[in-house]
């Protein structure tokens, strides 16, 4: 029997197994789809804000705050990318002005460092700020992160110390027995004296899996961005708006990790909790908000559009707690922004808050809760590069010309712990596709080489999902 | 550091070309880089015939286009260098590359030329809505898939774009027993070549739908299902007008842009129309001693001017390779005038000319009747009729030596329709 | 007297051709920049022609396949029948460009030659 069953290896689940898996514990982390992040984790704007924005006295505020807090040593740690590159917030006028008061003593209350700028010097920084905007607050240590690098690394760190991870495992229906629960999968029911549901989207249905009033109901709200080329050269920091009750935090430029810049999102409510395609309206929204706050907008070197659902809930803060009926049974739902910043804040208190109190936490010696990071050829010197291709030739074959991934990488990401079985998972993991020919070139050597890296014929390799093929048949066979 | 006479990065038919040129005229110590396991490029793939008409008076398939250059320069001895990718250049001329053999390297030239090919623009570059399954692929992408790999994406097709690698899968994916539904095109006219339209489409009776674009894409796994709306002059798309049609492959061929990040990277001047470098009358980009040709300049229609211009290229850093610190001069500029979108190149030496210059251009729309004029400010250098211009296709336009070594003014090529 | 408006498929060029016919007779051709325009243009009002180009399967090459061209036109109204010869088609590597794979292929009178060499693996 395992000890913690976590449903959803998202940013949220994923986490929260890397924390558990410090203490001697049986875990397992079940997955609906056929690769770790790839909800909303997938698909956000990958920024991890200082906390600044959530009303005081919110789990939102207290799990933020913390949750920054954690972040650079745990993305030191873990190996992944951590770019602090500041976070703008643009007003308008008088009335934003003051607005951006109201943030400032959130700020000041929480510690969290700020500066003001007036609009002149925000754009000597920023060419590309619009002239409408007069005054800026500037929250210098806001980064940015790969979310899905994170959740992947979390995940192989959380396997390596003995978590089970289940692939196209959807829970479709939980028991509760004497000592805890059945959690039935279409492969295999599996029993755990506790269960976190980390559903993201599918939070309220697992809920009333073991509650038929949870007291709460997950309605998706879309987000959808733009992704420019690298080379577009738009900005260096976070551009916000003054955020509102009604539109959230607004339509954002984003500097990501890799140098390419989101801009997005927007926000519409949906019924289809699958419903991730992009909308006509909602990137219209896109573009026609992004002006509020940036000029010169560089829209034409867009090289993708993408879509993410965020798990909004009836409740406006973060639903973090044991069930009212199910003991041993805890929801983490509702986790839309700031859930990514959250994410190592929430996953420390679930464990020593809400799982400390069923079942004895107990430090494990063996855990090892750092990673040594892949190899990223592109960042070596000239001489570390020749050195591992003397080793391994691999490493000397670029196989995606736009971001210069080499084979070597491709190789190493499907066969580490929790590796790529697709083509979206190599993407996902060591960037090919992820440039301006948005796989144009190296998509077809990407699938041959897990086609041999896997064992498998070339038409069996899948985009993402298990029915996604991407070969109809042999040709000539 | 190793230095050589001349690096051409890349192998395919600009590369090789100009590989062919340098030899020719005496430059010995040359390389070309190549990222993939054999030369040839994009061409290898292209196995349709229509090559070489300009080149070889016959005509090819691609493959065997581009086996004749491979063939000079292995009779010239030119060292090519395979499974090699550049990572970068520097305006300077170091270029550092990768490859199994060597490892991480960095040499330099006395002179580089820039044979990098083009890549398609993709998905995310066009307002197609919808989800995001597998099942939508570049026309390229589909061709190497089918063509080199020998495996078929799909078999009830729709084609976005009517560029000529969706016309010519449109026809290969029909003679494999594929069901080409349609080819969607959001301009008015074709973008791919009349014979093309011909016997690709109008062969197999696959309808072309002009001022139609792709809307929408079904699917959470695998494409089920696109939309496709007719579009006003604005080119959006008009509400009422939505066809659905249930397809398990979507191609993309809706343009192609020149492969342009070394060259930014090496702080080149790039031109905003043709997403390539500027060049001169020499082919040679704001570097010094950097020279660009073929699609990775600005894309061509076809590959007989691509290998045409490469020598142009080659013949341009030959001369500069032979010179001996000798003033160039002025530069007179030659800019696309009225109905005109881009001139390559942009700029001559009157003063210290390359020679009689073809320029290369496109017209914005398509004309029946119209004059071409090229002008030197007020002065009117020559005029020409000029009959079915399309901007799926390259014009050329030459101004000979003499004229040039008289320019004292900005060059105007213009294009103006008549009514016949 | 019909006047039939052809693109010629030659050569990437792709004249505009008008064909004046009566009944089954060509009486004039226009529009043609060299004479293989005017050939194609009479031969299309009788029985289009086209070059067929695909893939055979090769062993032992360094593709799974090979491709190929027949080395002159056959009608279009053949292409099918044309493809399912083409599909049974396997050759083992190494291939020379222009070799010849099978000779007259479906009876057209055309031979399906290698459209590029290919080294053994």
């Amino acid at each position: 029997m395992y000890d913690v069953l976590i449903i959803g290896a998202g940013i949220t689940g994923t986490m929260l197994a890397y924390e558990l898996s410090q203490y001697q514990l049986r875990i397992a982390l079940i997955e609906k789809e056929n690769d770790i992040a790839d909800g909303a984790t997938m698909a956000n704007s990958a920024i991890v804000h200082t906390g600044y924005d959530p009303k005081d006295e919110t789990m939102k505020a207290k799990m933020n705050v913390e949750g920054a807090r954690r972040y650079e040593k745990l993305c030191r740690d873990l190996g992944c990318k951590y770019k602090t590159v500041g976070a703008f917030i643009a007003a308008c006028g008088e009335e934003e002005e003051a607005q951006l008061d109201i943030l400032a003593g959130r700020a000041d209350r929480r510690d969290i460092p700020y500066r003001w700028l007036s609009g002149d010097e925000a754009r000597a920084e920023e060419k590309n700020l619009s002239d409408n905007v007069t005054k800026v607050l500037d929250f210098y240590t806001t980064a940015v992160i790969y979310p899905w690098e994170v959740a992947c690394a979390c995940a192989e760190t959380a396997v390596n110390n003995g978590a089970k991870l289940y692939l196209n495992s959807p829970c479709t229906g939980i028991e509760k027995t004497d000592g805890g629960y059945i959690v039935h999968t279409p492969e295999q029911d599996l029993l755990a004296k506790t269960v976190v549901n980390a559903a993201g989207v599918y939070a309220d249905q697992i809920a009333k899996m073991v509650n038929e009033d949870p007291g709460f109901a997950i309605t998706p709200r879309r987000g959808e961005y733009y992704v420019l080329d690298q080379d577009a050269d738009f900005v260096n920091h976070i551009i916000f708006p003054v955020p509102s009750e009604a539109k959230g935090k607004g339509v954002l430029a984003v500097p990501t990790v890799y140098g390419n810049t989101l801009i997005g999102p927007n926000s519409d409510y949906v019924d289809d909790k699958d419903d991730n395609g992009t909308s006509f309206d909602g990137l219209a929204y896109v573009r026609a908000n992004i002006s509020k706050t940036m000029k010169n907008v560089p829209l034409n070197r867009s090289i993708r559009t993408f879509s993410g659902l965020r798990p909004t809930s009836s409740d406006p803060d973060f639903i973090i707690r044991e069930d009212d009926e199910a003991e041993g049974f805890f929801h983490i739902a509702s986790i839309e922004s700031p859930g990514l910043a959250s994410a190592p804040g929430i996953a420390a208190y679930v464990a020593e808050e809400l799982i400390a109190k069923r079942i004895p936490l107990i430090k494990d010696p063996e855990a090892v809760m750092t990673r040594e990071a892949p190899v990223v050829l592109s960042e070596l010197s000239e001489e570390e590069r020749s050195e591992l291709i003397r080793k391994n030739p691999l490493y000397g074959r670029i196989i995606c010309r736009c971001e210069q991934v080499s084979e070597g990488e491709i190789v190493d990401c499907i066969h580490r712990t929790c590796g790529a079985a697709t083509v979206k998972g190599v993407k996902k993991r060591v960037r090919p596709g992820m440039g301006r020919c948005q796989g144009g070139f190296c998509e077809p050597l990407v699938l041959g080489i897990l086609s041999r890296e896997l064992g498998i014929p070339m038409t069996e390799v899948v985009l993402d999902s298990l029915k996604s093929r991407i070969l109809e048949s042999e040709n000539r066979s | 550091m190793r230095n050589y006479q001349a690096v051409i990065i890349g192998g395919g038919s600009a590369g090789l070309s100009a590989a062919v040129t340098l030899k020719k005229n005496g430059i010995e110590d040359i390389v070309v880089i190549e990222k993939d396991m054999e030369p040839g490029g994009i061409l290898e793939q292209c196995i349709h015939n229509g090559f070489g008409l300009q080149t070889f008076k016959e005509q090819l398939s691609g493959p065997a286009y581009a086996e004749r250059y491979v063939r000079m320069a292995r009779e010239l001895n030119v060292d090519i260098k395979l499974n090699t990718m550049v990572t970068k250049l520097t305006a300077d001329r170091h270029i550092s590359y990768v490859n199994p053999s060597e490892g991480a390297v960095t040499v330099s030239a006395d002179a580089v030329i820039l044979a990098v090919g083009c890549y398609e623009r993709a998905r995310g570059a066009i307002n197609i809505t919808g989800t995001r399954p597998a099942g939508v692929y570049t026309a390229g992408q589909a061709q190497r898939y089918l063509n080199i790999e020998g495996y078929l994406v799909g078999k009830k097709v729709f084609i976005l774009g009517s560029g000529d690698i969706g016309l010519i899968m449109a026809r290969r994916m029909t003679l494999e027993g594929a069901e080409v539904l349609g080819v969607a095109e959001i301009m008015p006219y074709s973008n791919g070549l009349p014979r093309n339209i011909k016997q690709c489409l109008e062969d197999f009776g696959i309808p072309l739908y002009l001022s139609h674009t792709v809307t929408k894409t079904y699917g959470r796994d695998r494409l089920e299902g696109i939309d496709i709306a007719q579009v006003g002059p604005d080119r959006n798309p008009i509400e009422g007008t939505t066809q659905h049609f249930d397809v398990d492959t979507l191609l993309l061929s809706v343009g192609l842009i020149p492969e342009n990040h070394l060259a930014d990277e090496a702080g080149i001047r790039m031109d905003p129309v043709t997403r390539g470098p500027v060049v001169d009358d020499y082919y040679m980009t704001s570097a010094d001693g950097i020279f660009a040709c073929g699609n990775g300049l600005h894309v061509h229609d076809l590959v007989d001017f691509v290998s045409l211009q490469a020598e142009r290229a080659a013949l341009g850093a030959v001369k500069y390779l032979q010179r001996e610190g000798k003033a160039r001069g002025n530069t007179i500029k030659v800019r696309p005038g009225e109905g005109v979108s881009y001139t390559v190149p942009a700029c001559v030496h009157p003063e210290d000319p390359s020679g009689n210059v073809e320029f290369f251009f496109r017209v914005r729309k398509p004309m029946d009747e119209a004059v071409l004029e090229i002008r030197s400010g007020d002065k009117v250098l020559r005029t020409l009729k000029k009959r079915k211009l399309m901007p799926s296709e390259m014009e050329r336009a030459l101004i000979t030596e003499k004229e040039i070594a008289a320019l004292r003014e900005e060059v105007t090529i213009a294009v103006r329709e008549v009514q016949a | 007297m019909i006047t039939k408006e052809l693109i010629c498929v030659n050569c990437p060029m792709g004249c505009r051709l008008k064909v004046e016919m009566e009944g089954k007779e060509i009486l004039s051709i226009t529009g043609n920049t060299c004479p293989r325009g005017a050939e194609y243009a009479a031969q299309e009002c009788v029985r289009p022609m086209r070059i067929l180009t695909s893939t055979v399967k090769i062993d032992h090459g360094t593709h799974r396949v090979l491709p190929v061209i027949t080395d002159k036109a056959i009608p279009l109204d053949l292409m099918f029948k044309a493809m399912d010869e083409v599909r049974t088609v396997r050759v083992t590597a190494p291939v020379a460009e222009g070799q010849v794979l099978v000779h007259d292929l479906i009876g057209s009178g055309a031979d399906l030659i290698a459209s590029r060499s290919m080294e053994k693996n």
